[in-house]
């Protein structure tokens, strides 16, 4: 039995240290390039304390975030996360977000996604796993589609920023494609 | 201009009324078949206790992101269903409706065409949406029929998203937007 959950090639999830984790997003949420992408949400810079909060509660079984971590450099970079699941019909959402600049673009959240989606497949037993994500966002795109995430449709003009209309595209990969195209 | 929003031809939007409603809505909980249509959520019998307790909960929520109906029959005033907008997205514009008529009795007679159409008038002209969202299974082919009838255009296929009675089924998303609603009953 392969017990390896935690640790991709470039980077491992952890839950380290809610104080410094805080502080890492509540620097990344000022930065509203990226934190725009992530959400639909209107962006607001929270605060270190309120993260801090955030990442002290219990964990529940809807939803499991994990902070990523660079390997070679042990630097955390990010964070990705399985929610909304639905235990009773095995579908879940994931999200992931590279925080650190300088680590997008290199493999860095694909192998972050990877560890993510064994996770749900493997240990939550997901039948699916969904997410949305910017039509516009086309580096992210061809990271879900080198996982193996495949379109399902377009939510047409869901988003509205900078008076402009985007359509947020919504991507599935379900336990068989992903056993396929993953198992190890 | 209509002033209306809340007065259709057979239907009236009304507020809940623990008095009146709890026990209708108790009913309708029970019948699995209506509860399968309606969601993906475990069907689930409420008693008229939790039925009030829920909405004593949703009246905390309402008007902020959510806004909740009672569809009414003009003739004697009894409770045929419900519809609401939820998951507001202010700033894009965006909302999530549900809708379902409890009684077998009661589809089929317009009253869910009647209580879209006056949504529609709510959601676009009221709070001044840019689209509404809608939610349906595979299995549920009535409200297939229903969303297209209506100018919703099918966007996202969610493949094998639930199961029920030992097979997959595709979750459904539509979408209208306010300008081909606007254009559609010009």
């Amino acid at each position: 039995m392969d017990n390896q959950l935690f640790n991709g090639t470039l980077v491992r999830l952890a839950i380290e240290n809610p104080e410094t984790d805080a502080a890492s997003l509540a620097r990344w949420e000022r930065d509203t390039e990226f934190e725009r992408v992530l959400s639909h949400k209107p962006v607001f810079p929270s605060g270190q304390k309120k993260w801090r909060e955030r990442l002290e509660e219990a964990p529940d079984e809807r939803q499991f975030w994990f902070s990523v971590f660079a390997l070679a450099e042990d630097k955390l970079i990010g964070f990705v996360g399985i929610f909304m699941v639905r235990q009773q019909h095995g579908d879940c959402m994931v999200g992931i977000g590279m925080g650190e600049p300088e680590f997008r673009g290199k493999g860095y959240g694909t192998d972050a996604l990877r560890l993510a989606l064994r996770f749900a497949f493997r240990e939550l037993n997901m039948h699916r796993v969904a997410l949305m994500v910017l039509a516009t966002n086309a580096r992210a795109i061809r990271s879900y589609e080198k996982c193996g995430f495949v379109r399902e449709g377009v939510t047409r003009g869901a988003d509205y920023r900078d008076r402009i209309r985007r359509d947020v595209i919504s991507m599935g990969i379900l336990r068989s494609e992903w056993e396929r195209a993953n198992s190890r | 201009m209509i002033l209306q929003l809340f007065e259709g031809e057979k239907i009236r939007f009304a507020a809940f009324d623990a008095d009146k409603d709890a026990e209708a809505l108790s009913k309708w909980t029970h019948d699995p078949e209506y509860m399968r249509l309606l969601s993906p959520d475990p069907a689930r019998p409420l008693a008229p206790f939790h039925i009030k307790k829920r909405f004593e909960e949703m009246e905390k929520e309402a008007g902020r992101d959510f806004y909740y109906f009672v569809i009414r029959a003009r003739e004697d005033d009894r409770a045929l269903g419900f519809t609401h907008l939820r998951w507001i997205e202010w700033n894009h514009g965006n909302a999530h409706f549900d809708m379902g008529i409890g009684s077998a009795s009661d589809r089929g007679k317009g009253y869910g065409s009647e209580a879209l159409q006056m949504l529609f008038r709510y959601a676009f002209e009221e709070l001044n949406l840019y689209r509404l969202t809608g939610h349906t299974m595979e299995y549920n082919t009535g409200a297939q029929k229903f969303l297209l009838k209506h100018g919703f255009q099918l966007e996202v296929r969610r493949r094998e998203a639930l199961q029920r009675e030992g097979r997959y089924w595709d979750g459904l998303t539509y979408g209208i937007l306010a300008d081909e609603w606007a254009n559609a009953n010009r």
